[in-house]
């Protein structure tokens, strides 16, 4: 894909720019918004929502190989309509991190040839060969590759997908502005990661973020901090701010057993400990979480720092280790630093 | 020493400032001709690269066959790197669409920019397609911007948007991009009926066109000949002039080595000033034929190329080399001489008496030599480069034998003569041969190559036409915008029309190149009307059950397949070749199966396009009706009238520059003719004193000078004919068959040639009117002084 040719999704699809990260900033006017009181209904609203600006399938994983080493991978397939009546354009992202190398890679799809799409039941998300599919939304197996790495993964859910803010109604600043967002972070994954050194065996916890909006971001918000981590006691916590001009807050607490809290504001803290460069600019790559109301207060420290999605929209993410009041492992995203 | 013997050379042309314009006008022209048609051919050169290189398609493999955007999503699915690609012409235009998609084409040259809001969108939709700097976008299409990237008379749009142009549901291609562990046939196991092609080390548009641009290049050639001819008459002449004055520069102590540096010296200085002219002239040439030359290779081709020029360091200095190689060869065998030339030679003016027999023998011989040889070539040679020197050899050996030919003409008349006036105006005549013989070479050039290439686009237009007679027999030609129009469509017409006949087609290598397979109806229409050139019996019959398939000429020519053989038609298959048909202006080859046999084999191609056979009367009122009732556009309703409107202007188109560069051949041997006569009419002073002094006036002797460059002009142009003609066989049965892969009947056309041996003997009557003038303008005085001078 030519770089100039797609620069244009920077105003469409993912999260960096002057009018917050790729455009989320803009406006949605004939695009249907989200309404708070949500009534999703399952499995459709596991399938594409084209009435909808943008929506995403993001998958993180954090394993642990044979090799006593630590990994990460992440597989994002992006919907964005370009107009109301269309057209609808596809991206999918890869990543695979080692302690030491992150290899990443993307895709790009026309809509309504089916090279690239979403279909509910039976579950697959797919664009070209790489593939998220399986019988339902709690099986799947995970398939992509690029000319130097690829993974093959199997994802069990042992807990019940999760609501973000009211029901899934999920508000992104003061003014209003919300999406529709809900996870399944309960994935048990395992199978074979291919590196250049060679294959490695596998497994560990799996995250699978759904959100679709038409306007999610407010115009002076540049981009976002997202952490989503599994606790040693099986709670998980997802955690993130949006910075610029009016910054916002949000926690989700999510016990073993799938049940939500949600926490705005000043109930969460984040403090950048450490720089590293990375690409050409400065990254927080050791973070302090405090969420005092769930007595959480931990030092997030990247597995490996250089990691950076190259893409035609870069942003940093990878595993992240957790100590301090818990244990934990998880994902790290960063968009939005230039 | 040097500086005062070069005073006293160039002293020479102070005093002949007309031999010096012939020079310098001369070299100019043969340099200017030939530098114009290079500067086309390497700027055609140069589009048809930007073309090729266009996504990458001259380094890409592809997989071709009957496909649809279906078949990319599958490629894509089962883990290939490939990506679509749309051509077609653009309904009603020589511009070529080219389909891309954005997401998957591989970063090249010719790539849009969709960076600004809006952009993507705009392109996804069909609102916004890009086009070439000078192309002429018809009406009707959306919104157009210039991409200066973009190759020649190519319009880029989104794959879809062209799908919508072109109203196809097909794509031409999948262009597969490198991938380690994948090749391009496995690609073609998943999707049967496809083939892969690798690009050929030429482009296709290259190879398509090389024989157009070796017939360009041919005439910048005899252009350049018929220049040099000029060139040679003048410097001939100055040195035999100027014979004295070597005679004195060698007895004041010149030696024969710096005379011989000094006169080379002045043949650069000519070299410079005539290049730089010639190249100025070249430009204009080019930049004068460069948008005909781009309508031909965009009609006959389907090829864009771009109608402004861009010339490289090269090309300046290639034009230098050939002015320096012109006078080198005009030049370099009076130079020897002179180099071998003793002090004191007599110096006797006999510039114009060189006609020995010996000359004559020896040109005889060389001339039977080359006709010969021209003879063999047109019988046993092989491929486009034989044709063009079975040409060259047929035009010069004629030109060599024009003085031996003229001599033994003037000869016997010579021996009718009555009385001693009539003797000596055959006499002095024949004297006058070798003078004028270059320049007579030269006109009988020109006028043979415009006779055989008139007589070629005459019989090349006749046939055609009646080919398109048969061809297009079919009233109306109409297009589905998708299938579910067409159903409506054939519902409506059913009962309103004699017959609709379904047009199909899909895109495959015939015998290892790429092609085109048609389905065709059987009707009467084609069984009435087809040209077929070669046919089993019962053709027809055999064709609607299947049992083969007929072929174009062009396939025959190339393969040596003709009726009872048997053709690989790629994905058509293995088939017995039923018969052969005529189809010009169709670089590439192609084939016709029988309409089921068609439907069995490309199930999948689109049925969009139809051929509606009417009574004539019924064909307007019709129209309306489709017209009104699917709302259609122009282009997609289209009349025989308009389709052989069409056809013909892209024929005209084609043959346009070679007239053009006909004419300047024409003139440029005019030119010869009037500067040798000129040069001539000083010279002969000597020769006519006496006869004046025997009392005949200046008047007369005018008259008689002007008779006489009629005569033999019209001797040349009687002799022209019949080489013409040759030409014309050898360009119709050998150039194009090996050019374009068909071979057409020659059709005389007396007219025509009777035409052009009158324009012929008018340039000469025109040529010798200014010498005659001249002659009957001589003051006396001057005749006299022949007398008064010792010699």
């Amino acid at each position: 894909m030519n770089a100039r040719v797609l620069v244009c999704l920077i105003w469409l699809a993912l999260p960096v720019h002057a009018q917050g990260f790729a455009g989320l900033g803009q406006g949605g006017d004939g695009y249907t918004l989200p309404e708070p009181n949500p009534d999703f209904s399952f499995p459709t609203d596991h399938g594409a929502h084209p009435d909808y600006r943008i929506e995403w399938w993001y998958l993180t994983a954090f394993l642990e190989g044979e090799d006593g080493q630590d990994y990460g991978i992440q597989w994002t397939l992006f919907r964005s309509a370009l107009t109301p009546e269309g057209p609808q354009v596809w991206m999918g992202h890869f990543g695979l991190t080692t302690p030491d190398a992150h290899f990443s890679g993307e895709r790009f799809s026309r809509g309504g040839v089916g090279q690239a799409g979403v279909s509910p039941a039976p579950f697959a998300a797919w664009i070209d060969d790489w593939q998220l599919a399986g019988p339902d939304f709690d099986n799947l197996t995970l398939q992509a590759s690029t000319p130097e790495a690829a993974y093959d993964l199997t994802l069990s859910a042992n807990g019940p997908i999760v609501f973000h803010g009211e029901d899934g109604f999920s508000v992104k600043s003061a003014s209003g502005q919300a999406s529709y967002y809900y996870s399944q972070p309960f994935y048990e994954v395992a199978g074979t990661l291919d590196l250049p050194s060679g294959p490695v065996e596998v497994a560990g916890r799996g995250w699978l973020d759904r959100e679709w909006s038409s306007q999610p971001l407010e115009a002076d918000q540049e981009g976002w901090d997202w952490f989503s981590l599994h606790l040693e006691d099986g709670s998980r916590l997802m955690a993130f701010a949006l910075r610029g001009g009016s910054p916002f807050y949000y926690a989700s607490w999510i016990t073993p057993d799938g049940t939500l809290t949600p926490y705005y504001g000043d109930a969460l803290a984040l403090e950048p400990l450490e720089k590293a460069l990375v690409a050409g600019r400065d990254v927080p790559v050791r973070w302090r979480l405090r969420l005092p109301a769930k007595d959480v207060d931990l030092e997030v420290e990247a597995v490996n720092p250089q990691s950076w999605q190259s893409t035609l929209f870069p942003y940093w993410e990878g595993p992240v280790r957790a100590e301090g009041s818990h244990s934990a492992t998880g994902y790290l995203e960063m968009t939005g630093y230039e | 020493m040097n500086r005062a013997a070069l005073g006293a050379l160039l002293s020479h042309w102070r005093r002949h400032l007309v031999q010096l314009l012939t020079l310098v006008v001369g070299l100019a022209l043969a340099t200017g001709l030939w530098t114009g048609v290079q500067a086309i051919n390497a700027q055609a050169r140069l589009s048809y690269d930007q073309a090729a290189s266009m996504l990458a398609q001259d380094t890409l493999p592809r997989l071709e066959g009957a496909l649809t955007l279906d078949d990319f999503a599958t490629a894509r699915r089962a883990g290939f790197l490939v990506t679509p690609v749309l051509e077609g012409r653009l309904p009603r235009s020589t511009a070529r669409l080219l389909g891309i998609d954005p997401f998957t084409s591989p970063p090249a040259p010719g790539t849009p920019d969709l960076s600004e809001p809006g952009d993507l969108t705009a392109f996804l939709t069909g609102d916004l397609v890009f086009v070439a700097p000078d192309l002429r976008v018809p009406e009707g299409l959306p919104e157009t911007r210039i991409l200066p990237d973009l190759a020649p008379g190519l319009m880029l749009a989104d794959i879809a948007a062209a799908q919508a142009i072109l109203r196809t549901g097909a794509i031409s291609h999948l262009l597969v991009l490198p991938q380690a562990g994948r090749s391009p046939e496995a690609l073609a196991d998943i999707l049967p009926g496809t083939t892969v092609t690798y690009p050929a080390p030429d482009g296709d548009i290259a190879r398509l066109t090389d024989s157009f641009h070796l017939n360009l290049t041919a005439f910048g050639l005899l252009a350049f000949a018929v220049g040099l001819f000029i060139v040679n008459a003048a410097i001939g002449l100055a040195f035999e002039q100027r014979r004295p004055l070597f005679r004195t520069l060698r007895a004041l102590g010149l030696s024969a080595r710096r005379l011989t540096a000094l006169l080379a010296v002045e043949l650069v200085a000519f070299t410079f000033v005539a290049g730089t002219l010639g190249i100025l002239l070249g430009y204009i040439v080019a930049a004068a034929l460069l948008p005909g030359v781009a309508a031909t290779v965009s009609g006959l081709y389907g090829s864009g190329m771009a109608g402004e020029l861009s010339l490289s360091p090269v090309w300046w200095l290639s034009g230098y080399a050939m002015a320096a190689a012109g006078l080198a060869l005009a030049g370099g065998q009076s130079l020897w001489q002179l180099a071998r030339l003793p002090p004191l030679a007599p110096a006797m003016p006999r510039a114009w008496a060189r006609a020995r027999a010996e000359t004559l023998r020896w040109q005889t011989g060389l001339g039977l030599a080359l006709l010969a040889l021209a003879a063999l070539l047109a019988t046993f040679g092989e491929g486009l480069i034989a044709g063009f020197l079975c040409l060259g050899g047929l035009l010069l050996g004629a030109a060599l034998l024009l003085p031996p030919i003229l001599s033994l003409m003037l000869d016997a008349g010579t021996r009718t003569a009555r009385g001693p006036v009539a003797e000596w105006l055959w006499a002095d005549a024949r004297q006058q041969v070798p003078g004028l013989s270059l320049a007579l070479m030269a006109l009988l050039l020109a006028l043979a190559s415009n006779i055989g290439v008139g007589t070629m686009v005459g019989s090349f237009r006749s046939t055609f036409t009646g080919w398109l007679d048969q061809r297009l027999a079919a009233e109306l030609y109409l297009t589905a915008a998708d299938e579910v129009e067409a159903d409506a469509m054939l519902a409506y017409l059913d009962g309103r029309v004699d017959a609709i006949l379904p047009i199909v087609s899909a895109a495959t290598d015939l015998e290892g190149a790429p092609g085109e397979i048609f389905g065709q109806a059987d009707h009467g229409t084609f069984r009435d009307n087809w040209p077929l050139l070669d046919a089993v019996p019962e053709v027809w019959d055999r064709l609607a059950d299947g049992e083969g398939a007929l072929i174009n000429e062009q396939l025959a020519r190339r393969t040596g397949l003709w009726a009872g053989a048997s053709a690989d038609l790629g994905a058509g298959g293995e088939r017995t070749v039923l018969g052969v048909y005529s189809d010009y202006g169709n670089p590439r080859g192609q084939a016709i199966l029988g309409l089921a046999m068609f439907d069995a084999t490309f199930p999948d191609a689109s049925r969009l396009r139809f051929a509606l056979r009417a009574a004539p009367d019924d064909v307007g009122p019709l129209a309306e009706d489709l017209v009104d009732r699917f709302g259609l556009p122009p282009d997609r309703l289209v009349d025989q009238a308009g389709i052989k409107a069409f056809s013909l202007a892209v024929f005209e188109q084609t043959f346009a520059v070679t007239a053009a560069l006909n004419i300047l051949t024409l003139g440029v041997a005019a030119f010869a003719l009037w500067a040798s006569l000129t040069t001539l009419g000083t010279m002969r002073v000597p020769q006519v004193a006496p006869v004046w002094a025997l009392g005949l006036t200046r008047r007369q002797l005018a008259l008689t000078d002007l008779v006489r460059a009629i005569i033999l002009a019209a001797f040349t142009a009687a002799l022209a004919i019949p080489v013409g003609i040759a030409l014309a066989w050898v360009l119709l049965s050998v150039v194009n068959v090996q050019a374009f892969g068909w071979r057409l009947p020659l059709l005389a056309d007396p007219g025509g040639w009777l035409r052009l041996s009158l324009w012929a003997l008018l340039a000469a009557g025109l040529a010798a009117a200014l010498p005659a003038w001249r002659l009957w303008r001589l003051p006396p005085a001057q005749l006299v002084k022949v007398f008064a001078h010792e010699r």
